[in-house]
């Protein structure tokens, strides 16, 4: 299988698979910093668990396979999946949770399929959905951001304990700590017949979206942005994700405002915007023809809609950006550019 | 062809031609029921026995039947056999019946039942194909026991649990807990562990076959790169 990315073939650009991954990474940079400042040390504590791991199992699999470790380890690749996985990862996940993630993103879903470039599906989504399906009671103990009903001052030392040794400060209680993420609220209440107005009373929600998550989404969009501007990210993947995502809400949000959330809340909530611009552009297993990118993103998201709205997740970025990976040959297959002067149909 | 001796057809079986991890034959029953040691075990045990049943009605009239309709034919005897195992699976495993449900009927459908009275029986004599159904049988009875026995160990720490419905009252201080306080990997558990334990298992089969074959060909080849240097 031979990956080609389709470019201009006038303009020509030195950028190296390093290169491209290093400008994710500080694309990721003002969200991270947005997480950081409404749930505390645990963010930055999980991003450096992950990097380690990730290092580690990379150098250990690229060892195995007899690979150039100097080449594959300075392209990055590995560092991203693990700020993409722990960024997804609750603030005070337990560190094995953070670890065997990162041990399914790289060893499973990238090199058992034969390294960077040849998996089918997108390692950090990969490893967030293993660990979704096995652990559930961790994978939903979401912090209540920081500046609601209570400033909890969690210390760089307690989050510290709780990652590691799964000690939770003793002075506060773990109601007084953790919260129903806004989207699960959405979905619980809505479940109990509550109204979309209503449920939106509730001090957990912004002025958009989630109260704290609002921010988080806007210093991705910030990083998202920057990465379409410097074509390290092709625009027709997040415009196709929110714009479908967008689209199937304002239908379903005419249809009841009452009882569907309306479609800015959508986008603005949980990872979509997150995973629109920084999971779903993974060159390798998305779409390369830019009609195929088009459908590409708008499958992701109407599915991420689908599974908001019936499905069992509160969110599905990560179910829908795999099952799309699974779609994207054939999508490719279809929207294969006409040659000039090659005759239609 | 004319000769096979019994070791080569029980190697074949368990090994070199395994079901499940060489032909990929009945991988249905071996994805799906493969969730613990007992239930691999006990649905590895029942095809074992309507393997060897099948094998040998199907050689003792091999010479009765046309070759024209030796298909239906097969089918019969294979059904009529899974019913037989079922009836007593029934009477005599209750427990293990219920658990592994729909899967002993279809016991059926294995391929590696059909497969085994098309390819062998038909055109063997009685012993061999006797030996042969065990052989066959023996094989997918190890793959489903070390793949339930994987995905036992990793999605629940244990082995052998449940391994009363096997053996009765016997096995209830059979079962191990490997780790305390283990919290499960739920994911071993549920079909996409089955997927990914299956792979596993036969990438590990190739690397001992492959090692098998290098240390076989060392002699030569180490000849031929001192040569090339």
């Amino acid at each position: 299988m031979r990956f080609k990315i389709v470019t201009s073939p006038h303009i020509s650009q030195d950028v190296s698979v390093g290169q491209i991954m290093r400008r994710v990474l500080y694309a990721m940079i003002p969200g991270i910093a947005a997480l950081t400042g409404f749930f505390g040390w645990g963010i930055l504590i999980n991003l450096v668990i992950a990097t380690v791991v990730a290092l580690l199992a990379e150098t250990v699999m690229l060892t195995v396979r007899g690979r150039p470790l100097a080449l594959h380890l300075s392209d990055f690749s590995a560092v991203v999946t693990a700020w993409l996985l722990a960024v997804a990862l609750p603030p005070l996940a337990p560190w094995w949770l953070t670890a065997l993630g990162i041990f399914s993103a790289i060893v499973v879903a990238k090199h058992l399929y034969g390294g960077l470039g040849y998996n089918p599906f997108n390692p950090a989504m990969a490893g967030y959905v293993v660990l979704l399906i096995s652990f559930p009671r961790e994978m939903s103990t979401w912090l209540i951001p920081h500046g609601l009903d209570q400033p909890h001052a969690l210390s760089f030392l307690d989050a510290l304990r709780a990652i590691f040794s799964s000690e939770w400060p003793a002075r506060f209680t773990l109601d007084a700590l953790t919260g129903a993420t806004p989207l699960d609220a959405l979905r619980t209440q809505i479940g109990l017949g509550l109204t979309v107005t209503e449920i939106r009373n509730s001090p957990i929600f912004g002025i958009v979206a989630g109260q704290g998550w609002e921010w988080a989404a806007l210093g991705f969009l910030a990083g998202g942005l920057w990465l379409v501007y410097t074509r390290t990210a092709d625009w027709r993947i997040p415009a196709g994700m929110l714009g479908g995502l967008a689209i199937i809400a304002t239908i379903f949000y005419l249809a009841d405002p009452q009882h569907y959330a309306p479609p800015w809340f959508h986008v603005w909530s949980g990872a979509a915007i997150f995973g629109a611009f920084f999971i779903a552009t993974d060159p390798v297993t998305a779409s390369t023809t830019s009609r195929g990118r088009l459908i590409y993103g708008a499958g992701i998201g109407i599915l991420v809609y689908i599974i908001r709205g019936f499905g069992g997740y509160p969110d599905g970025v990560a179910f829908s950006v795999l099952l799309m990976n699974i779609a994207a040959p054939a999508i490719d297959l279809y929207t294969q550019p006409r040659v000039f002067g090659a005759r239609r149909g | 062809m004319n000769e096979t001796g019994y070791l080569k057809i029980l190697k074949d079986g368990v090994w070199t031609q395994n079901t499940g991890f060489v032909a990929l034959l009945g991988l249905c029953p071996l994805l799906a029921v493969s969730n613990s040691v007992v239930n691999g075990l006990g649905l590895g045990l029942a095809t074992l026995l309507v393997l060897l049943i099948s094998n040998v009605a199907v050689s003792l009239i091999r010479n009765l039947v046309r070759p024209e309709v030796r298909i239906p034919v097969f089918v019969l005897v294979i059904a009529c056999v899974v019913t037989a195992v079922e009836l007593a699976m029934h009477a005599f495993l209750p427990g293990l019946y219920t658990v592994l449900g729909i899967f002993i009927p279809l016991i059926v459908t294995n391929c590696c039942v059909i497969g085994r009275a098309e390819a062998f029986a038909f055109k063997h004599k009685v012993a061999k194909s006797a030996v042969d159904g065990i052989a066959t049988g023996l094989g997918f009875m190890l793959a489903l026991t070390l793949l339930g026995a994987v995905r036992e160990v990793v999605g629940q720490g244990t082995l052998f649990s449940q391994a009363d419905l096997l053996f009765g009252e016997l096995g209830k201080g059979l079962t191990l807990h490997l780790a305390d306080n283990y919290r499960g990997f739920l994911l071993a558990i549920l079909p996409p562990g089955a997927f990914i334990g299956l792979g596993c298992l036969i990438a590990l089969k190739n690397i001992i076959d492959s090692r098998i074959q290098h240390r076989a060909t060392a002699q030569p080849a180490t000849v031929l790169i001192e040569a090339k240097s």
